[in-house]
């Protein structure tokens, strides 16, 4: 056996990943997406990162 | 035989496959900018960067960590102090003059925090494979990369289930280095720990191989994109969580009751799509990049190699541990590490400090769980 059975396994994970997250979440809005950039947007920066503590 | 005879071996793919490998990933970068947003697009371009960047210079963390520990041969993480450098130079001063466009990675120093950083290190060091070496692992093939990969999801959804509780156990408040000062204490900080393993290496490894310095420059570079792009540093256990999350949910697992997972910000990431997540976006480029560079090297030719049963089991609980432990050390190599020092954290630097102990206890027990020495 060599990497290609993990590679495809790997392969395979990931399009089942986004296949059920696709089917299983709200629908996208390409209508309501953010500016390309954070800097200069005018926004917060809303996205999740791992050192952050839940202030809500 | 003369040497003459001998058919040259094929030392990567064609130039059919190369060409189709790298119209791939950009559809699929593409894809994602039509389907969710330009942003989103990009981060796909910049998780590729990263998995390209570490897979193609065959740079990372554990391994660097483990020759200074088992050689005292600095070079991999001298390769980290300067990236760690580089970005800080940039990220010190955006982060000073964006308002809240832009935040860093900044944690509070508590008891878990160095108990789980400590726990990361001597995981890593288990499978070779930290945050983002488990993702380039399995992007490549590796097959005890490929095992860890889920375990280290749904470790990272569980410990970040139970974060509170850990947190509560007695954190500092949050330390943050920030402005000119902060950048002079911080690389300041980055020399002398250089001048330090310097000191400790042989007077031959005394040196950065070049590719190394050409990987430290590009993964600065990648990071300081992503912190453009996303308004946050580069981070990978969120996100690996939130996939874990998702399926928790999809399966029943109620995800309210958790004093992580139940705010408001949190159901609303596990509703929406991962190809609106920062962290989901720039891991799935992590592992594509991955699996171009070892595709375009016909890399997956490599046979898989024979590990004792035990070897998988510790994969496996490594693999949890690894995300467990990140969560409440409020981030990995990357997050905690790269991402905290460079953007200011003093929970970057305790997480440094612990993690690498943890690492010298990894060395010793991996010949031991049957993961060769």
């Amino acid at each position: 056996m060599t990497r290609r059975l993990t590679a495809a396994l790997v392969l395979l994970l990931m399009a089942g990943l986004l296949s059920f997250d696709l089917a299983s979440s709200r629908p996208l809005d390409i209508y309501d997406q953010p500016s390309l950039l954070a800097l200069g947007s005018g926004s917060a920066a809303d996205g999740a990162h791992c050192a952050a503590l839940p202030t809500e | 035989m003369s040497q003459a005879a001998i058919p040259a071996a094929p030392i990567g793919a064609s130039t059919v496959t190369r060409a189709a490998l790298i119209g791939a990933a950009l559809a699929f970068a593409l894809a994602v900018a039509l389907l969710a947003g330009a942003r989103y697009g990009l981060l796909i371009l910049i998780g590729l960067g990263f998995g390209i960047t570490l897979e193609g210079f065959r740079f990372g963390f554990a391994g660097p960590w483990r020759r200074m520990i088992v050689d005292r041969n600095p070079d991999g993480l001298l390769g980290h102090l300067l990236s760690i450098g580089v970005v800080a130079l940039v990220a010190f001063p955006l982060l000073s003059g964006a308002g809240d466009e832009l935040i860093g990675a900044y944690a509070p120093v508590g008891f878990a925090m160095v108990g789980g950083a400590f726990v990361f290190g001597a995981a890593m060091q288990l499978v070779m494979g930290c945050g983002s070496g488990t993702l380039v692992n399995a992007g490549s093939g590796n097959a005890i990369g490929v095992l860890t990969l889920p375990f280290f999801a749904i470790g990272s959804f569980a410990g970040a289930y139970n974060l509170i509780w850990w947190t509560n156990l007695g954190s500092l408040p949050t330390v943050v280095f920030s402005g000119t000062s902060g950048l002079i204490v911080t690389l300041a900080a980055l020399a002398a720990v250089a001048a330090f393993v310097l000191w400790l290496a042989p007077p031959e490894l005394r040196r950065i191989p070049r590719r190394y310095v050409w990987a430290s420059l590009l993964l600065a570079f990648f990071a300081i994109l992503n912190l453009i792009v996303a308004g946050q540093p580069w981070g990978i256990v969120y996100g690996l969580g939130l996939w874990a999350a998702k399926g928790a949910s999809a399966i029943g697992i109620p995800t309210e009751p958790s004093a992580f997972w139940g705010i408001a910000s949190n159901q609303q990431r596990i509703a929406d799509s991962l190809l609106t997540d920062v962290t989901s976006l720039t891991n799935l480029g992590i592992i594509g990049g991955a699996l171009l560079v070892t595709a375009w090297r016909q890399g997956f030719a490599q046979r898989l190699p024979s590990y004792p049963a035990r070897a998988w089991v510790t994969a496996i609980v490594a693999g949890f541990l690894l995300g467990y432990s990140s969560r409440i050390a409020f981030g990995c190599n990357v997050g905690a590490f790269f991402s905290g020092i460079s953007t200011g954290s003093l929970h970057g630097w305790a997480w440094f400090a612990a993690a690498f102990a943890g690492s010298a206890v990894g060395v010793r027990l991996r010949p031991r769980l049957g993961l060769g020495g």
